[in-house]
């Protein structure tokens, strides 16, 4: 950092240290809007992470080997990492779990809208792991270069562990597709469920998107809603085909002199109905996590009562 | 050095966006002239933009002794691994 940026005044300075690629770290001084921006965006995330839990535990029990079962597991017990990593992430921003907890309860906090779906066959299990952890992933690697040191370091652990989800449910897909007509017929039906679903995972096109604007200036984001939505479509659609299966998209054509995939629109009534709370699971999800926060209050007692006993500092427990 | 000086780690941030990385310890008498220590001590030569000593005291740690059962749950599980699921031929972007 030059001198001559130590001494401008501090949105100056913020913006400066931002257009040079150098990274935001905890101490700095940073507008109130740009960590409120964050806190909004990290702690989406974060819920995403955690309640994308339930689609995919509601197989844990019924998957259909102990070896697929022990990937499920091992996959959802990530997941929950990746939500505290980035829980720990927003708390450097000064906001306590408790807060990010209760706005995510109360609704004020909104978390991806395609863990509203339900997950009806075991190649949902598949699907997601395709398809939403392709998505994710996409995303992700782009949010590597986010400029608040926190929330880029998180992505990186985080990508790290994300090639092996969106393997073992590419697997999943192939093995359906290498079987019988049932079986091939199971994977077609979760894809044509799971398609739109897949592609509204990036946002409203740039030009309705609402954070978009002030958040690549603040390098929050890295790449447009349609940018990334685009490499998703070319990767996805190729791994579909190698498969087997068919995109539920009749205007998918390749685009010689674009080099990319056209694709046709999403249903963004449909995109507003789920994200406003009424898609096919929102209630279901939201009212599952209250329980459990609920039923796990005797265990935070219970060590709240332990530290009390060796003479620790009680923590609020709330 | 008093005799109640305690013993610090230290761990320097080279560069905005990394993470601290532990460099070594000292002992002082307080946070704030461990700081200063760490400072002086390793930092010298611009290797840091950001300083934080922790009392060693306030460290739990795995022992190595532990070791097997400590992370032996772990260890067979390669299906935690990319490399264990095989692609179809042409992909390779997954
Ligand atoms: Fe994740
Ligand atoms: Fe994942």
């Amino acid at each position: 950092m030059s001198d001559k940026v130590v001494s401008m005044p501090n949105e100056e300075r913020f913006q400066a240290r931002i257009d040079a690629e150098e990274k935001i770290e905890p101490k700095d001084w940073m507008p109130e809007k740009y960590r409120q921006n964050l806190i909004r965006q990290i702690s989406q995330h974060a819920h995403s992470e955690v309640i994308g839990e339930q689609p995919e535990g509601n197989w844990i029990t019924r998957a259909p080997s102990l070896e697929r079962k022990a990937i499920l597991l091992a996959k959802v017990q990530d997941e929950a990492g990746h939500g505290l990593y980035l829980y720990a992430a927003a708390e450097t921003l000064g906001i306590t779990r408790e807060e990010l907890i209760e706005r995510l309860h109360t609704g004020a906090s909104k978390y991806a809208s395609i863990f509203n779906y339900p997950s009806l066959t075991w190649a949902d299990v598949g699907a997601i792991g395709w398809l939403v952890d392709s998505a994710a992933i996409v995303n992700q690697v782009s949010l590597q270069n986010t400029s608040y040191g926190p929330y880029a370091r998180a992505m990186v652990r985080i990508c790290k562990e994300e090639s092996f989800h969106q393997r073992q449910g590419y697997n999943i897909m192939m093995t359906l597709m290498q079987g019988n007509e049932q079986q091939r017929a199971m994977a077609q039906d979760a894809l044509n469920r799971w398609w739109w679903p897949s592609l509204m995972m990036f946002g409203p096109h740039d030009g309705e998107s609402a954070h978009s604007a002030q958040s690549m200036k603040w390098k929050i984001k890295r790449r447009s809603n349609d940018d990334l939505r685009q490499q998703y479509v070319d990767q996805a659609v190729q791994q579909a085909l190698a498969i087997g299966l068919e995109v539920p998209d009749p205007d998918l054509v390749w685009n010689e002199s674009r080099g990319h995939y056209d694709f046709g629109e999403i249903d963004w009534a449909e995109f507003e109905r789920v994200i406003n709370g009424n898609g096919p699971c929102n209630r279901q999800r939201l009212a599952h996590h209250v329980k459990a926060h609920e039923e796990g209050a005797w265990v935070r007692e219970a060590m709240a009562a332990y530290d009390a006993k060796r003479g620790k500092p009680t923590v609020d427990v709330a | 050095m008093s005799d109640q000086s305690k013993l610090y780690e230290v761990f320097v941030r080279s560069r905005r966006g990394l993470d601290h990385k532990h460099v070594g310890s000292l002992h002082a008498d307080d946070p704030e002239q461990a700081l200063e220590y760490a400072r002086d001590v390793y930092t010298r030569r611009g290797e840091g933009v950001s300083l934080w000593v922790v009392a060693a005291g306030d460290i739990t740690a795995s022992q190595e002794s532990d070791c097997d059962s400590f992370y032996d749950p772990l260890d067979d599980k390669p299906y935690r691994h990319a490399a264990m699921y095989d692609l179809p031929e042409g992909i390779d972007s997954l």
